[in-house]
């Protein structure tokens, strides 16, 4: 291959996409989705692009293999790769390209894997397919891809299926799938959303060793900035399909320019002072449950307890046990021994035998704004509904009071009349607060209320929360998997590891060392928004995470 | 809103035949059973669409028949439908032993075809109407059983379900105004689909001699009566025929399209 | 024992057990409906006294379910007893007819499956632009038609305005292959166009369904042309549903048979089945019924195991 070793391994200049959106019932119209990006990266270089949802950001790194998904179309600008211009360039020259000179590592690996086919024979399929290397010298180079990126029996560990390993492994497995053929460029698109905490941090240390290691470019594509500052040598902020900043992680870190961009970084840092200890509202007293049909614990003798306009955050991994808390404390799922007394009352395990009281004063808000409205009433129905059920309050009473409860959540009273598929995400969200806050409940319990929502959003939404803490003087059980909501928002905190408390007090206790292992691994696991925290938290970790 | 051509046209040729099936003694010009020309005259002035096999006005019988084929065909998917989306909504909210019941019952009615168990039932029991609107609404009630379990079940699980449940709302509400509302439009293609499938079978079971029984006629009989008549060249088979894949056609372009609004509410196109 | 094999030795008895389910249903539900066979064979001027002697020879005295047994029993042995209206041996008539129904559905299953595949292929690759809507119009067209309309619509086609095939497909013994192939024609296209259509939507369908998965966006990224996509990605996870889909369809076929035997008064099961139920000959009812239901609930079995084999999770469990 003639390189020009002066030139940009790849140069975006002016790249416009566009494509055409089908809104039902109406004549189809084109979209820009990215306008005007300028991009260059060097041999061996990381670049990182962030961005919230719609931004752009999948669909420019896609664009770097001249791809386009769906009905996806480059318009405009030049994508120089190796120095020659591959927008618009013919089937033939893109098969040679893609998979030699460009790879790329999807988000969810469960799925961009071929169920029917072995690993190894998926991991080395383009090797052979450009003729790279011979069969048996490309599978022992994918055994050493994935002894280095730390996968167990690396030797056999390419006879397994894909439905055979864990999430973790299979996204190692991708990456080693697209380092195997040596290409010159590597597209990671956002290969450590779908894990755990504990097991993302891992696996982008194994992604950021096998970069150093290959000596390849990336462009390594997340939502979140903490993230993408361990890996990435520069960092393009994108908005809209726009470039906001675009400069070197350490001034996107340390100097930002843009008003956007220093709202990404500092994004984590609310600042919440703990409220001293108060008899408890709720209690939740030795409680385990199981699923029905099941005689597996789910929650084993969880004790803990909420002080009235004071917030306990309920932290843990998937499997932890902490969304089963919730259903229990509701209702929804009756303890199996244990008891939930609420406000000085006994509250009754089973949701049939609560008075409407118990049902009123206890809230929930729910992670899927999206599938906890019915989109077929209008938002006004949505609030209203709890103020007829609750309060009797009918016609022009009713729609004063969701007028009210409109304010609060800083949304105008126009609102009423709308559906929820015309809101955004946080808009949704915040319907949902209300929802909750016209039943003026004691207390509301929150399930990662945050967690599908852009940083910002979700910033947005817990000063929100606290804000409607200090007028109503609610209570919130905050159930959450992100360490850095718990600081924002929590008096006390409680840590959950395979349906069990580990580690339960005030938030200055809990967050404070000595600490247990688990504790330890999960404070260790969230990306902290500087430069060489990575290695930093890397070399003082005592415990493997469970789900690597 | 715009409404494709397609379904347009399928709309207005059903409101056509309902309407004629409607009015039916103010639009045929000879009785039912009256004969008035010769055998197998070709279309005139006099007999629009010719005469049948005994020398009765075509027009006429196709007009009284399409009456009877879609009179069947609606009541007995309307029992199909009302059967079904009761019970499959019943086993969806409630679930255990109701839910496990009715669902193996429904998989051995429809472990076999619906035309054989409907040719086996109706072997013994007299061919009425009152029968043919029983046995045909009871046997197609299965899909429609499952389809709107399905679909109730899907609803069931969603969230703000569990948020009507949780702020004390009874069984009523939560059917009829969190589930309902939500399952309607694929329950009203379903419909205009079950519409369709009780018109071919009524007009099967007629055409093999154990639906609609003369002096009453429908379509797939009027194909029966006539069928010799293609060995010497006379087309009037093909009248009915005609006739029945029209309605067929034309029911299937509404509904085809009430699916695809559906759909796309749901994700939308092309991702 | 691997799990793949409990599976599938599940699904069968499953299978199994339905049938017996359907047999109670076939057997008992004509029972118990209002109608008695004495009757039927007396007719109408019957005294209370041959009637009761009547019962008695039948064995129709004895309680159900040990008649069902004895049904069931015989059946099983190959013994369906004698018709009430021509006092024939039903099963020695059953076995001359399934041959012909068999021959007549073999024919149509062989043209049309690969016909369905090539085609749900054809239109899955082109899927929205031309080829696609023309094919996806055509068979929706098609099946808005009882088999019958459709008959004669190929019958007025090729025997009215061409004429090259008789409406008519007599076979009797002593034919040869050929002019039983000949004699068939007719109703094996009508089959044909029938089968075809449902299953081909399926197998698009099918297709389409696993061309939309992530794993085939992969497959594209790393190079390969769009033959080696649908070759090396997407058959390996297109088989079983495409599997399951000719199966089911060639299930189907024992409806459209029934309908297309009479329409050509073609000498087969079908024929003999609706011939009976207008004469309500119980005997020969029940036991037509119970091997069509057979023959369906076979094939149905057999996509399943088809489905399990193919399904890599099964296969290779963790």
């Amino acid at each position: 291959m003639a390189k020009n070793s002066m030139a940009d391994l790849l140069e975006i200049k002016g790249l416009k996409i566009e494509a055409t959106s089908y809104p039902p019932g109406e004549k189809p119209r084109e979209v820009v989705l990215v306008d005007g990006v300028s991009v260059s990266l060097e041999k061996g270089r990381v670049l990182g692009l962030i961005g919230e949802s719609g931004a752009g950001k999948s669909t420019i790194g896609l664009a770097a293999m001249a791809y386009g998904r769906g009905g996806v179309r480059l318009t405009g600008g030049e994508v120089l790769l190796n120095g020659r211009n591959i927008r618009g360039a013919g089937p033939v020259t893109l098969r040679a390209l893609r998979g030699r000179e460009v790879t790329y590592v999807a988000q969810s690996a469960a799925a961009a894997f071929n169920p029917a086919k072995k690993l190894m024979e998926q991991v080395i399929e383009t090797c052979l397919l450009h003729k790279v290397m011979t069969r048996p010298a490309a599978q022992a180079r994918a055994v050493d891809l994935f002894r280095k990126l730390g996968l167990p029996n690396p030797e056999s560990f390419g006879n397994r299926y894909p439905h055979q390993v864990s999430g973790g492994q299979l996204q190692r497995a991708m990456t080693a799938m697209a380092l195997c053929p040596k290409p010159d460029l590597v597209i990671f698109d956002e290969p450590t959303t779908a894990l755990d905490v504990t097991t993302q941090i891992e696996v982008l240390a194994a992604i950021k060793e096998a970069i150093r290691d290959q000596g390849v470019a990336a462009i390594y594509i997340t939502h979140d900035l903490a993230v993408v500052a361990q890996v990435a040598d520069d960092i393009m902020v994108l908005r809209h399909g726009k470039t906001v900043e675009y400069g070197s992680t350490d001034q996107i870190i340390n100097r930002p320019g843009q008003a956007y961009t220093q709202a990404l970084v500092s994004v984590r840092e609310i600042a919440h002072v703990e409220k001293p200890p108060a008899a408890p509202i709720l209690t939740v007293d030795a409680v385990t449950a199981r699923y029905r049909g099941t005689n597996f614990d789910v929650l084993k003798r969880v004790s803990v307890d909420v002080a009235p306009g004071q917030t306990l955050a309920v932290v843990g991994e998937s499997g932890s046990g902490k969304s089963t808390l919730a259903r229990a404390i509701t209702g929804l799922l009756p303890p199996h021994q244990g008891a939930v007394t609420f406000a000085g009352r006994r509250l009754s395990p089973d949701l049939a035998g609560r008075s409407r009281d118990d049902l009123r004063e206890l809230q929930m808000i729910y992670q899927m704004a999206d599938t906890a409205m019915n989109p077929r009433q209008t938002v006004g129905t949505i609030i209203g509904r709890p103020l007829e059920f609750y309060f009797g309050l009918k016609g022009a009473e009713k729609a004063r009071r969701v007028a009210e409860l409109l304010d609060q959540i800083e949304m105008g009273k126009g609102f009423a009349e709308r559906y929820p598929a015309e809101l955004s995400g946080g808009q949704k969200q915040r319907v949902c607060i209300a929802r909750a806050l016209a039943a003026k409940p004691k207390l509301i319990i929150c399930d990662e209320v945050t967690s599908a929502l852009d940083p910002l959003v979700a910033d947005g939404i817990l000063k929100l929360l606290l804000a409607l803490q200090a007028q109503e003087g609610v209570a919130y059980l905050f159930i959450t998997h992100d360490l850095a909501t718990v600081r924002a928002i929590a008096d006390k905190i409680a840590v959950m590891y395979r349906g069990e408390v580990v580690r339960y007090g005030a938030k200055s206790e809990v967050l404070a060392p000595p600490f247990d292992a688990y504790t330890d691994l999960l404070l260790s696991s969230v990306p902290e928004m500087r430069l060489g925290w990575l290695e930093e938290v890397l070399g003082s970790r005592r415990m493997e995470s469970a789900g690597n | 809103m715009r409404i494709p051509f397609s379904a347009m046209l399928g709309l207005g040729l059903t409101a056509l035949m309902v309407l004629a099936a409607i009015f039916s003694p103010l639009i045929a010009p000879y009785g039912l059973n009256e004969t008035v020309g010769k055998v197998w005259e070709n279309p005139s002035a006099q007999f629009w669409l010719g005469t049948d096999t005994i020398g009765r006005d075509i027009f006429s019988r196709l007009v009284y028949g399409g009456a009877v084929t879609i009179f069947v065909a609606l009541a007995s998917s309307a029992l199909a439908f009302s059967m079904g989306a009761f019970f499959g909504f019943l086993a969806a909210v409630r679930g255990g032993w109701i839910d496990t019941g009715l669902s193996r019952l429904v998989d051995v009615m429809m472990a076999v075809p619906s035309l054989i168990v409907a040719l086996v039932v109706l072997s013994v029991l007299p061919l009425t109407l009152t029968t043919l609107v029983l046995v045909m609404g009871v046997l197609d009630s299965t899909r429609v059983f499952r389809l709107s379990r399905a679909v109730a079940a899907d609803i069931a699980v969603m969230d703000y379900v569990e948020a009507a449940k949780l702020r004390g709302e009874g069984q009523v509400w939560i059917i009829f105004r969190e589930i309902l509302p939500n399952a309607m439009s694929p329950l009203v293609a379903e419909f205009g689909m079950r519409f369709i499938f009780a018109v071919l079978f009524i007009s099967t079971l007629s055409f093999l001699g154990l639906g609609i029984q003369p002096p009453l006629a429908d379509w797939g009989g009027m194909v029966r009566e006539n069928k010799d008549g293609l060995i010497y060249g006379k087309s009037a088979a093909m009248v009915p025929a005609i006739a029945i894949a029209v309605l067929a056609i034309a029911v299937n372009l509404v509904a085809d399209w009430v699916l695809s609004r559906t759909t796309s509410l749901k994700g939308g196109r092309n991702g | 024992m691997h799990p793949l094999i409990i599976l599938v030795v599940q699904r069968i008895a499953l299978g199994l057990i339905l049938l017996l389910a359907v047999s109670v249903l076939i057997f008992l539900g004509v029972e118990a409906l209002p109608g008695d066979t004495a009757q039927q064979i007396l007719g109408q001027g019957a005294t209370p006294e041959t009637l009761a002697n009547m019962r008695e020879s039948l064995g129709l005295n004895e309680p159900a379910l040990t008649r069902y047994f004895s049904w069931l029993g015989h059946a099983l042995t190959g013994d369906f007893g004698k018709a009430l209206t021509n006092k024939m041996d039903i099963a020695q008539a059953i076995g001359q007819r399934l041959g012909n129904t068999l021959f007549l559905a073999a024919c149509a299953g062989v043209i049309a499956v690969p016909f369905a595949i090539g085609l749900g292929l054809l239109a899955a690759r082109h899927n929205g632009r031309w080829p696609d809507k023309l094919i996806s119009g055509v068979t929706l067209a098609t099946i808005s038609l009882p088999e019958f309309v459709a008959a004669y619509f190929v019958i007025y086609l090729l025997t009215q305005v061409i004429p090259i095939l008789q409406p008519v497909s007599m076979v009797f013994p002593g034919m040869t292959f050929l002019e039983r192939l000949h004699a068939v024609a007719l109703p094996v296209i009508v089959l044909v166009m029938v089968v075809l259509a449902h299953m081909m939507r399926m197998t698009r369908a099918a297709i389409l369904n696993v061309m939309q998965s992530p794993y085939i966006e992969t497959a594209e990224l790393k190079g390969l042309s769009p033959m080696q996509v649908i070759w090396r990605h997407a058959l390996p996870n297109a088989v079983a549903p495409i599997v399951s889909v000719v199966v089911i369809n060639l299930a189907y076929l024992v409806v459209g048979v029934v309908v297309v035997e009479v329409v050509f008064s073609y000498n087969a099961l079908g024929q003999y089945l609706v011939d009976h139920v207008s004469k309500r000959d119980l005997p020969v009812v029940q036991a037509v019924g119970l091997i069509f239901a057979a023959v369906y609930i076979g094939l149905n079995i057999f996509a399943d195991v088809v489905g399990i084999v193919a399904n890599p999770r099964l296969r290779h469990p963790k």
